[in-house]
């Protein structure tokens, strides 16, 4: 490996901050579209000089960027020039309409509101962006309100996968920070099969490509969210993960509980075990350990800063249950900031280097599975996700 | 033909690689619509930022004055005053004042 990239998401613009294989010291650029909401960065495992950024703003809404060169430029597909008469439409990439097309049968339907009644979808921003493992042109959006979009040209345009809201999408609600699909896991040897997680409706898989979904949400249980615990759809899933080579494997982190699934999420357990708190947002795997997990405990649904004041990540390399502190590094006192969904990542480099973004505009790294850390920027605006690439 | 005079966020500027204001050439009526038509057309990265891509209604931070008036709550097809049709005034499109 040549380098590393890290791409970072912040409330007011992208940065990327690039180093070599010691990951030792860093060159941090940026910001990219300052002033901006960045949601999220990522690169195509299929060229990792394509990457594709959200940006968002309250006033003028949805963006699509996409760079070619790693992040030295970017444009907005489809929207460089004013199309020639035979080109395909231009300013489309920001354009995400639902699908209400009597084609797939799915006439547009409604989602419960935070009273209890049935509230049409509305198309806010983009969360998440996965590109596909195999073609750099095919990319898929997890938005809010919750639905999931595919594009297969680079980002011109976007269509949504249908049936994904037939998944009893008319009782899913919107939590506190919106009702968001956050998480696309990808299976780079099945295709047809996709995992996504959405606030607060839960996990969902398909094995067709996108053409049916179901709710995979057995052994969830919030009793403090939900009138029905064990409600096969309501559940506030924070992000999901799993190991490329363990296909059937899933770890999660809910609003409460810490969980895995070993049967591709047809039934879950808990395996919070010895945390100091089970709340968080993001989970992660390491790379070449797939019962190696990460998690960021965080003190409680309305204190959203670590417990006792100590920015902890907890690694298990058991697959759960048994949990160490890693704190070399990290700050031990007064810390007081978030590690939100998006912003844990891994990169896949011997030993595995684990990165995380905080509220507070770090982001620190480990370049040893996690025994130490340091910060490779510590002055950003809050950091909404985090993403890495290994460079050849 | 009408030039109208257009002065954008610079949020929007910088969407469209922009310096300065916009000059549009606008055949028939000049109205909010046909301002953001020949805009949309010629800065096909601006559609969608200002006005919802299907419903065409503004986004509702987004503000239009002209001539010291805020023509925001007006009809799309409301004719501009004839001093931003002659050009000596500019159209402004405007981003709602936000921070505490």
């Amino acid at each position: 490996m040549s380098g590393v990239r890290v791409l970072v998401g912040t409330r007011k613009g992208a940065f990327v901050l690039t180093s070599d294989g010691t990951r030792k010291q860093w060159d941090i650029h940026g910001p990219f579209f300052g002033g901006w909401e960045l949601y999220h960065v990522k690169g195509s495992p299929a060229d990792p000089n394509r990457l594709y950024a959200s940006q968002s703003s309250s006033w003028f809404g949805q963006i699509i960027q996409r760079s070619d060169d790693g992040g030295k430029t970017w444009k907005i597909p489809g929207g460089e020039k004013v199309p020639e008469p035979y080109d395909p439409p231009g300013g489309m990439s920001n354009n995400f309409v639902y699908d209400s097309s009597p084609e797939t049968g799915k006439p547009l339907t409604t989602h419960q509101w935070y009273d209890g009644t049935q509230h049409p979808w509305e198309f806010k921003r983009v969360w998440h962006l996965e590109p596909s493992f195999t073609d750099p042109d095919t990319v898929y959006a997890g938005v809010e309100d919750a639905a999931l979009f595919r594009s297969t040209n680079g980002g011109r345009s976007w269509h949504e996968v249908p049936g994904l809201r037939e998944a009893k999408g008319h009782l899913w609600q919107p939590g506190a920070g919106g009702m968001c699909l956050h998480t696309i896991l990808l299976d780079p040897d099945k295709p047809e099969r996709i995992f996504v997680a959405i606030s607060a409706a839960g996990t969902f898989r398909t094995d067709d490509a996108g053409k049916t979904w179901q709710p995979v949400n057995r052994g969830l249980k919030s009793p403090y969210e939900l009138p029905d615990p064990t409600a096969e759809v309501g559940h506030c899933v924070h992000c999901i993960a799993k190991h490329p080579s363990r296909p059937n494997v899933l770890f999660m982190q809910k609003h409460w509980d810490v969980m895995r699934s070993d049967d591709a999420g047809e039934s879950w357990h808990e395996i919070s075990g010895d945390l100091p708190s089970d709340f968080g947002f993001p989970i992660a795997v390491h790379a070449h350990e797939p019962e190696t997990i990460y998690v960021v405990p965080i003190k409680s649904d309305s204190e959203h800063y670590p417990p006792e004041g100590k920015l902890r990540v907890y690694r298990s390399r058991t697959g759960g249950n048994q949990w160490e502190a890693l704190t070399k590094g990290l700050p031990q006192q007064d810390c007081y900031v978030n590690i939100l969904r998006d912003a844990m990542a891994v990169d896949s480099l011997d030993p595995c280097g684990i990165y995380v973004g905080t509220t507070g505009g770090q982001v620190y790294a480990s370049a040893d599975s996690g025994e130490s850390w340091m910060p490779i920027v510590r002055d950003l605006p809050p950091v909404l996700s985090v993403e890495v690439q290994a460079l050849p | 033909m009408n030039t109208i005079r257009v002065i954008l966020p610079a949020h929007l500027r910088t969407l469209a690689r922009i310096d300065g204001e916009v000059k549009l050439e606008i055949e028939g009526a000049a109205t909010p619509h046909a301002v953001l038509n020949a805009l949309e057309t010629r800065y096909p990265m601006l559609r969608g930022t200002i006005r919802d891509h299907v419903t065409r209604q503004r986004r509702p931070f987004i503000r239009f004055f002209a001539c010291g008036q805020d023509l925001s709550h007006e009809p799309p097809d409301t004719p501009l005053p004839d001093a931003i049709t002659t050009g000596e005034e500019p159209f402004l499109i405007v981003g709602a004042m936000a921070g505490g």
